[in-house]
C-alpha cells in the first residue's frame, strides 16, 4: 500500500531551458572515459595498462582495499590513456571504442533461486555493485555490510533535472526487473511524487512504494530515507540511482552490462533542450555537439544539474551518477551597479526584498553562476531549515562540522545526510557558506576517524 | 565606467600596492558599488540573490522613518521648550542639524574599527555594522554628548562583538551594550528629566534653552510618582520627549511592515515580545499595587511607551543575538515582553525595562535553543535505542 508524505519546506525552482520529451542524436564519440571520482569512497586500483583490449563489462580499476569492488568500461576497444592529476592522482581511464561492441557474458541468472551472496557477486563481477551508495557518509557502498534497507528515489526535483518518467519509458520491464532482483538483497524502498501514482514502471511488487508530495529537496532519497526509515548509528542504507536500476534489470535479463543513459541536457544556453541516449563516459562535447547557443559571454556546463551537479568543460566526460548536462551563463563578465539597494528584477530570491515572489512559482529563471555576495558568518537564523525537510536541526549540524565537534555531529544526526541534501539549503543561503563541501569533507573525515 | 575605474584602481589596493594597508576599505566600497562578478567554485552553481549587505541595507531602510520622525521631533521638543513657533520644515531641519553628527560620529568610529579589523584579519567587511551604527545614536537621549556616544560605540564594537569573533558571533546586541555602557557609566547623562532636549542651535537653527528647563519622559514622570503626561494617541504619534528614534509607534510600525514583509525579521519572535509585554502588564493592572504608578499604566499604553516598540522590532528580532529555533523565538520573545514591563514596574529607579530585558534575553537565547536541540538528539538517541 503506497503511502503518502507531505513535506511543506522545500523551495521549487524553475530555470529556463528544461529538457523537452524529445531524443537527439549525439556524436558518436572517438573516445570514452571513466572517472574515478565519480565513485566517491574507493582508492582506485588500476587494472589495465594502454593498449590494453576491454569488452564491455571488463575492469578498468577496482578498490584498493578489498579489491573486490570492480568499476568497468562502457565500451569495448583499446585503453587508450590513463591521465593523472597532481600527487599521480587519476583523473580519468579513457577507452577507445572498437567498431561493434563485444560484451563480456555474465551469464544469465536465475532470479527465483538466486542468492543474496550469488546476486552481490554478480554485482560485483559485473560493475553495477560500485553504482550502490551507502549512508552513512554518501560512499560506494561495501559487500560485506547488510544494510537495512535500499532506497530508491524515482524523481528529481532539483531545477532543470531529468523527468525520470522519460528517462524510463520504453524499459519499464528493465527497471521493474531490477527492482526484483535488488529485492534479494535487502528491503527495497521506492520514492515517487504523487503525479507518478500511475506511471508505467509501477507496480513493483517486490518493493515498497511510498510518495512524496513536496517541493524540493523531496526527490533527494536522503529526505525520503529521513521519513520512511532514518539511520540509526551503526546503520546502513544503501542508495541507488533510478535509472541504474535498469542497469540490474539489463544485466538479470541479458547477462550483459549496458551503461546507456537518457540524458537531459538543458539549460538557457542550450539550443535545443532535449536528451540524448549515450554511454557513461561520453565526451561532453559530443554530448553538447551543435547544442551549444553561440551567447558572446561566457558559459558554464555543468555535470549533473545547477544545485547539485559540478562545473565541468568540453574536455570532461559524462559522469557515471548523471542525469544531466547543464549550461548556464557563467556569469563573471557581468557587472551590475548598487546591487543591495536595486530592484533587480530578473533575479531570483527567497528573500522578499526582491520582487520574485510576486511573479509566481511557474515563473522561468535564468540565473548566472555568480555567488552574488561575500561569504559571512551565520547571520540570518531558520534559513537553512525552512528548505531542509529532515528532522534535524540543519544549521547547528553545520555549525557542529565547522567546529569540529564530532560527538555533536552525531547527535545532530549526520550519518543520515549526504552533501546533495543542503544543496538548496547552500542555494538560499545569504552567508554563502558552501555547505555541500563542508559536509562532503565532514563526512570524509568521520569516516576516516571511524574506521 | 565604474567598473573600469575600479579595475584601474585595483593594483594599488592589493598586497604589495602602495595602499594595500586601505584593501578591506576598498574592497567594502567596491562590493558596494558594483556586485561581485564572482563565480560559485564548487557546490551549487548558482545562487539566491540575497547577501548581507542587502539584508542589513532593508534594516537601514525600515529604521528611516522612526529616524525621520526622531528628527522632526527633536525640532519640536526645542521649539516647543522654548515656546517660539516655527514651521514643520524647520524644526525637520533643526533635528536634521542635531542628529547628523550623531549618526556621523556613529558610523565613523564604529565603521573605522571595522576596517581595521577586516585588514587585520584579512577578510570582507561585514555589514552588520550599517545597522548597529545606525541604531546606537536612536536609542540615547538627545542631549548626549558626542564623545560619550564614540567611547560607547568603540566600546562595544570591540568588546561586544570584534572579540567574540565579528558580525555573527556576538553574544549580545552591540547597539544595546552601547547603550548599556552609557547607562552605568554616565547615568546621570542617560535618565533623568534633563537629557531628552535639544539645548543649543545649530546653524542658526532652534533655541538655546537654559540648563535648568527639564523635560520627563511619561514613564519618568510615573516613576517619580506623577501621574503620566499625554494620552495613548500621543504616544504613538510620538511627539513627547524619549529617546530619539523610539518615540513614534507609527514609524516604528512602518519598519516593522518592512522588516516582516521582507521576512528579514521573525515575526514570532516580534509578536511574542507584545504578547509577553502586554499580559505582564494587565497582571500589574488588575494585581491591586496601588501606590506603583507605573502599574497601574493601561497595559496598551505600556506597549506604546518608552523603547517597548522600538525594541520589540528592531532588537529583539536580531538574528544573531536572538533565539535560533523557531520553536525558542517565541519562549525568547514572549519572555522578553515579560520582563521588559517587570523591570518597569518594580524598578523604581530605572522607568525602562526593555534595554535590560534583552541583553538578559540574549544571555539565555543560547539556553532555550539548547531545550531544542536537545529534544532533537534525544529523539535521535531514544529512536536508536528502541532497536
Amino acid at each position: 500500500m503506497e503511502r503518502t508524505y507531505k513535506l511543506k519546506k522545500g523551495l521549487d525552482l524553475r530555470l529556463e531551458g528544461e529538457a523537452r520529451h524529445q531524443l537527439r542524436q549525439p556524436q558518436t564519440p572517438k573516445c570514452y572515459a571513466i572517472r574515478p571520482d565519480d565513485f566517491h569512497g574507493i582508492v582506485p586500483r588500476l587494472v589495465v595498462k594502454p593498449g590494453d583490449e576491454v569488452k564491455v563489462g571488463d575492469a578498468l580499476f577496482v578498490d584498493k582495499a578489498t579489491e573486490k569492488i570492480r568499476v568497468v568500461s562502457p565500451v569495448s576497444g583499446t585503453v587508450k590513456d590513463i591521465v593523472r592529476g597532481t600527487r599521480r592522482k587519476i583523473l580519468h581511464i579513457s577507452v577507445n571504442p572498437s567498431a561493434t561492441p563485444v560484451f563480456a557474458d555474465f551469464g544469465k541468472p536465475n532470479l527465483n533461486t538466486i542468492s543474496r551472496e550469488e546476486l552481490i557477486e554478480l554485482l560485483l563481477r559485473s560493475g553495477l555493485f560500485a553504482f550502490l551508495r551507502q549512508r552513512p557518509y554518501d560512499v560506494v557502498a561495501s559487500p560485506e555490510d547488510s544494510p537495512k534497507a535500499l532506497f530508491i528515489s524515482a524523481f528529481s526535483k532539483m531545477p532543470l533535472a531529468a523527468d525520470f518518467d522519460f528517462v524510463v519509458s520504453g524499459r519499464e520491464s528493465l527497471f521493474k526487473a531490477g527492482i526484483k532482483a535488488l529485492s534479494k538483497l535487502c528491503p527495497v524502498f521506492v520514492g515517487i511524487k504523487p503525479e507518478q501514482q500511475n506511471s508505467t514502471f509501477l507496480p513493483l511488487p517486490e518493493a515498497e512504494v511510498n510518495i512524496f508530495d513536496g517541493p524540493n529537496p523531496s526527490g533527494n532519497v536522503g529526505v525520503q530515507i529521513n521519513h520512511v526509515s532514518p539511520i540509526n548509528k551503526g546503520e546502513v542504507v544503501w542508495t541507488l540511482g533510478a535509472e541504474e536500476v535498469c542497469f540490474v534489470g539489463e544485466l538479470v535479463e541479458t547477462g550483459r552490462v549496458n551503461l546507456t543513459r537518457r540524458v537531459a541536457v538543458a539549460g538557457s544556453e542550450t539550443i535545443n533542450p532535449e536528451y540524448i541516449e549515450t554511454l557513461i563516459g561520453t565526451p561532453l562535447a559530443d554530448v553538447l555537439y551543435e547544442n551549444v547557443a553561440d551567447t558572446g559571454h561566457s558559459q558554464r556546463i555543468i555535470n549533473g544539474n545547477p544545485l547539485v551537479g559540478t562545473k565541468s568543460d568540453k574536455d570532461d566526460f559524462l559522469g557515471a551518477h548523471t542525469t544531466e548536462i547543464c549550461i548556464l551563463p557563467e556569469g563573471d563578465d557581468r557587472h551590475e551597479v548598487l546591487g543591495w539597494i536595486m530592484p533587480r528584477l530578473k533575479e531570483f530570491s527567497t528573500n522578499r526584498s526582491y520582487l520574485s515572489w510576486l511573479l509566481g512559482k511557474n515563473k522561468t529563471y535564468n540565473p548566472d553562476c555568480r555567488i552574488k555576495g561575500g561569504e559571512r558568518r551565520m547571520i540570518m537564523s531558520g534559513e537553512y531549515d525552512r528548505v531542509f525537510p529532515m528532522d534535524i536541526y540543519a544549521g547547528y549540524l553545520i555549525k557542529a562540522i565547522i567546529a569540529g565537534d564530532i560527538d555533536r555531529q552525531e547527535a545532530l544526526g549526520i550519518y543520515e545526510v549526504a552533501p546533495e541534501d543542503f544543496a538548496v539549503a547552500e542555494f538560499v543561503d545569504s552567508s554563502k557558506l558552501e555547505l555541500q563541501r563542508i559536509v562532503r569533507e565532514a563526512l570524509d573525515i568521520l569516516r576516516k576517524e571511524n574506521a | 565606467m565604474i567598473q573600469k575605474t575600479l579595475d584601474k584602481l585595483r593594483p594599488h589596493f592589493q598586497e604589495g600596492g602602495k595602499f594595500s594597508a586601505l584593501r578591506s576599505v576598498f574592497d567594502g566600497f567596491e562590493t558596494f558599488l558594483v556586485v561581485p562578478s564572482e563565480t560559485s567554485k564548487n557546490g551549487v552553481s548558482i545562487h539566491d540573490a540575497i547577501d548581507s549587505k542587502r539584508i542589513m541595507s532593508f534594516v537601514v531602510i525600515a529604521l528611516m522613518p522612526a529616524l525621520l520622525f526622531g528628527m522632526y521631533n527633536i525640532g519640536y521638543q526645542n521649539y516647543t521648550a522654548a515656546g517660539a513657533t516655527a514651521s514643520c520644515l524647520t524644526m525637520f531641519l533643526y533635528g536634521l542639524a542635531v542628529m547628523l553628527p550623531k549618526i556621523v560620529v556613529s558610523y565613523g568610529v564604529g565603521l573605522g574599527i571595522e576596517f581595521v579589523v577586516a585588514q587585520w584579519k584579512k577578510e570582507e567587511i561585514q555589514e552588520g555594522y550599517l545597522v548597529t551604527g545606525m541604531l546606537i545614536p536612536m536609542i540615547v537621549p538627545v542631549d548626549t554628548p558626542l564623545w560619550m556616544l564614540a567611547l560607547a560605540v568603540a566600546f562595544s564594537v570591540i568588546f561586544a562583538k570584534e572579540i567574540y569573533g565579528g558580525t555573527g558571533m556576538n553574544i549580545f546586541n552591540p547597539a544595546l551594550v552601547a547603550r548599556a555602557f552609557l547607562f552605568f557609566a554616565y547615568p546621570t547623562s542617560m535618565s533623568g528629566d534633563k537629557v531628552w532636549l535639544a539645548k543649543d542651535t545649530w546653524f542658526g537653527l532652534g533655541n538655546i534653552i537654559p540648563d535648568t528647563k527639564t523635560l520627563a519622559t511619561p514613564l519618568g514622570e510615573a516613576a517619580a510618582g506623577l501621574t503620566p503626561s499625554g494620552d495613548f494617541w500621543q504616544y504613538c504619534t510620538g511627539l513627547m520627549p524619549g529617546s530619539i528614534g523610539e518615540t513614534s509607534v507609527i514609524a516604528i510600525a512602518i519598519g516593522a511592515a518592512i522588516l516582516l514583509w521582507t521576512g528579514i525579521a521573525s515575526w514570532k519572535t516580534m509578536c511574542s515580545v507584545f504578547v509577553g509585554g502586554a499580559l505582564t502588564a494587565w497582571l500589574f493592572n488588575i494585581g491591586g499595587l496601588e501606590n506603583n504608578v507605573v502599574a497601574n499604566i493601561p497595559w496598551y499604553n505600556h506597549l506604546v511607551l518608552g523603547g517597548f516598540c522600538f525594541g520589540a522590532v528592531f532588537m529583539a528580532t536580531d538574528p544573531v543575538t536572538s533565539a535560533r529555533t523557531e520553536g525558542g523565538k517565541y519562549i525568547y520573545g514572549f519572555l522578553i515582553g515579560v520582563l521588559a514591563i517587570t523591570i518597569r514596574v518594580l524598578n523604581p529607579g530605572y522607568p525602562e525595562g526593555m534595554m535590560l530585558a534583552i541583553l538578559f534575553m540574549n544571555m539565555f537565547a543560547p539556553l532555550i535553543d539548547y531545550c531544542f536541540v536537545q529534544r532533537n538528539i534525544n529523539k535521535r538517541m531514544k529512536r536508536a535505542e528502541a532497536k
